[in-house]
Order: structure tokens, then sequence, then C-alpha cells
């Protein structure tokens, strides 16, 4: 028997962090905003069955990047802890902080045991509040760390292009028309600069909306509804000269307010879309 | 293990074990106490004294299903709360009403709802009607210990089934034994009363307004005749709980919708204390 090679434990850490990024990188991107009804979730998906995001409770929504089965899975434990906490103690005993904190350690568990393979996948756990101030975007990266967000949030491939591109861009108040067509923005802008048109049938949408009657605000956009949104007032901007448009109506309209970055939470009043 | 899996830092295992979509399943296997069907019943002498929902009762009219409930629970005869509410949605397009004890009813109308939600986060579609039906099937049939010594639970599911466009209702009995109603359906201690009521009323033809005019006269025909079913409370303002099932989900009445309705069916009593007559021939 040979004895094994020494492999110091911060090349071990590297080696498995890197082998996770590279995972989620192969999958598609998905972007998470902030608007004024709720929280919009949007994603480029060409499987109608296999969804990114979905419902975990009432107020609480889930987005995930990289490997279907084992994001299948986180969600599916989400489902069962919330469900299993709302049945011992209240509905509002069930929160986004709870929740993303068991998927921290539960990431975080598996990423550092030597016996498991690191999840390659990259979660959103978001909740929506009463109001605006009150909505919660946690980013849960593969290796167990959270990441309290603000305004918007990508994760995926592209993801740190992406949320660049919507750190400048993305305003507290935004209509869902807005932030939707935002979104799809970002989505298709590629790092060689050019653009590439998304199908709204590649689409996926969902939205927590918290104007929304019923106890549970989760809600699939879907079909005529998604195609609505996508050409309300704006038909004349496509994906591809949209950009441009965007950089002008800052530069000319809303200095100031449009540097929501990651670090400064969006708690100034917001403002009316133009 | 710990229901709150915070306390042990990760999920434990069971979470994140692929199988059963059913939350009922879930519990069995990771919290089996928590299940109402598996708990371990003292030895008992004589029947236990709990509060006990009366009358709930069910009609469908073309495009949907009205379901209703007095507002009464009784022990013994003493009345233990004026205002119970026994009618409950199930998920967007059913709903369930209870008689019976209950505590227990109260408790197995949250897992059931439970249950349908559960199913509908982790497969992305929501049980069929009949599916639905068939789990509360299987929740009454666990509660058969109890029900053996007098703590039973019988309810009463409506629901609005999109695939075939109409609403159903399905009545069960103690050992979960289901049976689909047609037109309409009662249950509880006055249902015999409201049953009579609803035969001489109901017709095919019904529009929603008359189908929940219908059910509250035969609450307060089961009001009249049983005492333990209450029948609307002008003074207190305690109506019925009517609600309605249609392609477009589940509706509760207003209590102004309610109180209209009963006040107008009381009106009428002032003249015919017996309600409505149905033809001779």
């Amino acid at each position: 028997m040979s004895t094994p090679f020494y492999v110091s434990p911060q090349q071990a850490m590297a080696d498995r962090a890197e082998y996770a990024r590279k995972g989620i990188a192969r999958g598609r991107s998905l972007v998470v905003l902030q608007y004024a009804d709720g929280i919009v979730f949007v994603g480029e998906n060409p499987s109608r069955a296999l969804h990114k995001f979905s419902e975990i409770y009432d107020r609480i929504g889930f987005a995930a990047a990289g490997k279907y089965n084992e994001y299948e899975n986180l969600r599916i434990g989400g489902v069962r802890y919330a469900d299993l906490r709302g049945y011992t103690y209240d509905r509002d005993d069930v929160t986004a902080r709870g929740l993303a904190n068991v998927y921290a350690q539960t990431l975080g568990t598996i990423f550092s045991s030597a016996g498991e393979k690191p999840y390659e996948v990259e979660l959103v756990v978001a909740e929506v509040g009463a109001s605006p101030e009150g909505d919660q975007i946690y980013r849960l990266p593969h290796d167990g760390s959270i990441v309290d967000e603000h305004g918007s949030v990508a994760v995926g491939g592209n993801a740190e292009q992406i949320s660049g591109f919507l750190d400048q861009r993305h305003r507290d108040g935004m209509s869902l028309a807005e932030a939707l067509k935002l979104a799809v923005q970002a989505l298709s802008s590629q790092s060689n600069g050019s653009d590439r048109e998304i199908p709204a049938d590649r689409l996926e949408v969902a939205v927590l909306d918290r104007t929304r009657p019923q106890q549970r605000k989760f809600k699939r956009i879907v079909g005529r509804q998604l195609a609505r949104l996508l050409e309300a007032d704006g038909a004349a901007s496509t994906p591809t000269d949209a950009p441009s448009d965007e950089e002008t109506d800052e530069t000319g309209g809303t200095p100031g307010t449009g540097s929501p970055g990651t670090g400064t939470p969006g708690t100034s009043t917001p403002e009316a879309p133009e | 293990m710990e229901a709150n899996p915070r306390s042990t830092g990760r999920l434990p295992a069971a979470f994140l074990t692929p199988g059963s979509s059913s939350f009922m399943d879930f519990l069995g296997d990771h919290s089996p106490d928590l299940l109402p069907g598996k708990r371990v019943l003292p030895p008992l002498q004589g029947a236990v004294e709990a509060p006990h929902g009366t009358t709930i009762v069910a009609t469908t009219f073309p495009g949907g299903v009205v379901l209703a409930g007095d507002r009464r629970a009784t022990m013994g005869n003493m009345i233990a709360q004026r205002d119970i509410e026994k009618v409950f949605p199930a998920d967007e397009y059913s709903a369930v009403g209870i008689a019976g004890t209950a505590g227990l009813a109260v408790e197995m109308v949250k897992l059931f709802q439970l249950e349908l939600e559960h199913f509908e986060k982790v497969e992305g579609v929501q049980l069929s009607l009949e599916g639905k039906a068939n789990r509360l099937s299987t929740m009454i049939r666990s509660n058969l210990g109890m029900a053996m010594q007098g703590l039973a639970v019988v309810p009463l599911f409506a629901g609005y089934d999109i695939d075939r466009e109409k609403g159903r209702i399905f009545s069960y009995d103690v050992t979960g034994g289901r049976s689909e109603e047609h037109g309409y359906a009662a249950t509880g201690s006055g249902s015999i009363f409201a049953r009579g009521a609803m035969k001489k009323l109901y017709r095919e033809d019904l529009t929603e307004q008359q189908a929940t005019t219908l059910v509250i006269q035969a609450l307060y025909d089961a009001a009249d005749d049983d005492s333990a079913t209450g029948g609307p409370d002008v003074a207190r303002r305690i109506y019925p709980i009517v609600t309605v099932i249609t392609d477009e989900g589940y509706r509760r009445l207003t209590e102004a919708e309610t109180s209209e309705i009963a006040r107008s069916i009381l009106e009428g009593r002032l003249t015919q204390p017996d309600g409505p007559r149905a033809a001779l021939l």
C-alpha cells in the first residue's frame, strides 16, 4: 500500500471550490429583482417541466442555478422544513432567514466533508414583506456562506457580469414590466458585448407578489400574461437596442439614485417610474 | 429527531431523501408523534367530553358547489361555542366542512390543507379532486381508534373538478368510507333535517344565488329541529359560513352577504315558520 500524497487543506478546499464553481458556471444564469409590489425571478429555461424557481412557503420563494438533481433535493428539503415548521408552530414562524440558515448549514457541511462531493449549486432564497423594506433576499453560494442581497442578484454562469449590469440599472420601485425587461436585458447581454435575443417561450418567470390577496404569494407568470408584460410600455425597445436607451435614461433622468451596489441597501423611498 | 432542524445544523437526511410527495408520509417517517392517527390512547373509561361541531350542508349548482355550516359547538347539552368555524378552504378549488369532535377536526383539516399544499409544491401540479378526496379518506380511517371512543370526525368535502368542469361533493363515514353525493349532501347531528329540507328545495338548475339561499334554508330547518345546530343569531350577528367554489376558485361569502340572505329567510319565516312549501304533485 502506498501512502497518499499530502494535499494542504488550502489546496483541497480551493480544488473543491473550483469544482463546484465550474459546475455552477455550466448552468444558465438567473436573476432575482425587487420591484414595487414584490420580487421577480427571471431565468432562461428551455424546459417547461424542470423549474428553476419554486414556492417554498406563503411568502418565500426559491431559485437555484447549477445541477438539477442537487438543487431539486435541497428544494424539497426546504419545502419539508417549511411545512413541518409551519405545522408545528405557526405559518408566521416560517421565515426566509431560518430557511437560508438551514441551507447554509447543509451546503457548508457537505462542502467541507471530505467524504461527500460538494454540491454544484447556488441558491437564492427570497421572502416578500408587507412593504419593500420588509423584502429579504439571500444568496447562498456552494460553500455554505450567506450573502444578504438588496435590489437585485444574479447567480449561475455569467453571474458577475450580469449583477454588474443590474447594479447600474436597477432602481427601487420599478414596475413589474420594467423589472422584467431589465432582467431580460441583463440575461441576454453577453461577455463579448454582443446581445442575443431570448424568446419569451424560453423564459421562466415567477413573482412573489405582496398584493396577491391569497396567503400564498408565489405565482408563475406564463403565456399571455408574460407576453403582455414584455410588450408593455416599451413596444419600441427590443432587447438589442434597449441598453442604450437605459443609459440615456440614467444620465438624463435619475442621477444619484441609480447606484444600489450590493453593499448599500435600497432603503430610499421608492421613486415613481418615469 | 428535532422538529426544528436548526438545532442540528444541517437538514436531517430524511429531509433530503427523494421519495413521497406526501407530507403525511414524511411526517410518518420523520416525526410520527405529530401524526394525529399515530397517537397511543390511554385506556379510557366512558366517553370523553369535548366540544362537537354539528351540521354541514352542501349543494351543487351548474358551474360550482356551495358548502356551508352552522356556527354552534356543543358539549353534552351545553353550547360550548357560538361562533365556531367549521368550513375551511382545503386549497384553491376545494373546501372541507367538519362535523364531530372539534379539536380533532381542526387538526385534521390543518394537516389536510398542508397535505394538498405540500403535494402541489413538490410536484408542481395539484392533486386531482378524486385524489384529494382519497387522501381525506385515509386521514379519517387513521382516526378510527378515536372514533370508537366517541371522538369521531365526519367531514363533507366539496370541490370544483377542473377536468370535468363541475362541482362535486364527497361524504364520508367514520371508517373512512367515501361516497360521491349527487346534488346535495349533509353531515352532522342536524343533517337529517337539513337533508329533508334540501330534498324538497333542490333543483338542478339553481343559480349561485339560489344555491346559497338553499343551504341557509336547510341550516335553518336543521336548527329548527336539532338542538345542537345553531340558527342565524341576529342579536350577536353570527351567521352561517357559506363558501362557493367555482372555476374561479374558493370564495367565502362576506358577513354582509350571508346576513342579507339569512335576514330575508327570517323575514319569510315570520309568516311561514316552516319555510317555503314544495308542490304536492
